[in-house]
């Protein structure tokens, strides 16, 4: 399969990508790790006139402990480097689990944080962790930079709050509270492991074994990933026991307009959304033990 | 709207114009004719088309040859030295790893891949390193063999 013709760009800063960007507006795409776009493209279902590829762009790929605490991780920074990352393993340790579960290993050596996020594929595995672990999106623009929290950043199907000359830069993902587990839980699609339905949670486990604190993020469900905010109610405060648990699976897909495709019906997304939050759930709490 | 690209390949430097829109793939069968990457489904979930990429295997249907400009790319063509296979081909070889073939340089890439970072794996991590590469004639049993003959055979 063959795209439609494009003008290449390989800027090799930030900075010369955001003019780039600025001059071509929406005729552009930034390319990252293309294992979204390109096959999009192939399809001819995004026929972008200019491509602006960050691949070549020196010191947009980095994970590192951020001052103040947190992990900063740079926008390209491959699923590959998430999985094998000590501080992602230690910091974060759901994104390193999710990144791990991406497709395969030849997908996870090119496919990117920032393009996993900055496309907003409804069936992206990392923009439910982002939610779970409470990302901040930092981004870069000929007008300077903007933070932009997770809950205001997935804005409808493949829609993102990113403005269009806007380069997203980096992702900030704080430090998790003290007594956190984290886990990742999803039913793959069996030919593309995308998900048809994953779930991110965050359990926060104070010293008496009672919930202090839950952050729980649900992707491929419905058009975006979304917050379970009523789930997150139903276990903080509690002292996570059965009942506890089995409240916040059943309210974790509240408010989703369920996603209906050849895969699974809305009632069936809507009932593996609480299977495997109540899943991610138990893995998290087991993990915070 | 050709663009001058420069890559190394099988460590060989490369010079060639191409319009931005040529998959690494396409680059390497039909500009470079180099045929042993294999193009099979073409939407970056078969595996045929894996060659290693500045160390790393990747699916050379999904990326463009701009993007390898002024990389290394290694493919099938450039494992073996001075007509001796190397150890994962001789395992393809040894353990019948193929029936057909076609999915065979893509495995092999992969597999140089997964030993050159994990040498001496597991079955369970060999099969989940292999998870991005099809078979159509059911062959895997043979194929996680060859890995695990090559797997012995390198650290030798």
């Amino acid at each position: 399969m063959v795209t439609s013709a494009f003008a290449y760009h390989a800027p090799t800063s930030v900075a010369e990508a955001a003019r780039l960007l600025a001059e071509h507006g929406d005729e552009a795409k930034l390319l990252a790790g293309g294992h979204s776009l390109v096959p999009l493209m192939k399809l001819r279902l995004s026929e972008p006139s200019v491509l602006i590829d960050l691949g070549k762009i020196e010191g947009m790929s980095y994970i590192r402990e951020a001052d103040g605490g947190g992990l900063a991780i740079g926008a390209m920074t491959t699923y590959a480097a998430l999985q094998g990352s000590d501080l992602v393993q230690s910091g974060a340790p759901v994104l390193a689990d999710a990144a791990g579960q991406v497709a395969d290993a030849q997908v996870r050596n090119m496919g990117t944080i920032g393009g996993s996020l900055a496309h907003a594929d409804p069936a992206g595995d990392l923009p439910a962790v982002a939610v779970a672990l409470n990302a901040e999106l930092v981004t870069s623009s000929t007008g300077g930079h903007r933070t932009i929290g997770i809950d205001d950043f997935f804005v409808d199907l493949l829609t993102t709050a990113l403005e269009p000359n806007e380069i997203l830069n980096e992702i900030r993902i704080p430090a998790l509270a003290a007594g956190s587990g984290s886990a990742y839980a999803k039913f793959g699609n069996k030919a593309s492991h995308y998900a048809i339905v994953g779930v991110a949670a965050v359990v926060t486990v104070d010293g008496g074994g009672n919930c202090s604190g839950a952050s729980i993020g649900v992707t491929g469900a419905g058009p975006t990933a979304v917050r379970a905010s009523a789930a997150e109610s139903a276990l903080v405060g509690s002292s996570l026991d059965d009942d506890a648990i089995n409240a916040a699976a059943s309210a974790a897909g509240n408010g989703i307009e369920f996603n209906e495709d050849v895969h699974a019906s809305a009632d069936y997304r809507a009932h593996l959304t609480s299977v495997y939050a109540g899943r991610a759930i138990r893995a998290a709490i087991a993990n915070a033990g | 709207m050709g663009q001058s690209i420069t890559v190394e390949v099988n460590g060989t430097s490369q010079t060639s114009e191409v319009e931005p829109r040529l998959l690494l793939a396409q680059y390497l069968r039909e500009t470079l004719n180099m045929t042993g990457t294999h193009i099979g489904c073409d939407t970056s979930n078969c595996g045929a088309c894996t060659v290693i990429l500045n160390g790393n295997a990747v699916k050379s249907c999904t990326v463009f040859a701009v993007q390898a400009d002024g990389g290394k790319v290694t493919t099938v063509e450039g494992l073996a030295t001075n007509g001796e296979l190397h150890a994962v081909q001789e395992g393809f070889w040894e353990k019948h790893g193929l029936q057909c073939g076609f999915c065979t340089p893509g495995m092999i890439m992969m597999s140089y891949d997964l030993l050159s970072k994990n040498p001496s794996p597991s079955e369970a991590e060999i099969r989940e390193g292999l998870a991005g590469n099809l078979c159509r004639c059911t062959g895997y049993h043979n194929i996680v063999s060859a890995v695990q003959y090559a797997a012995e055979k390198m650290s030798s």
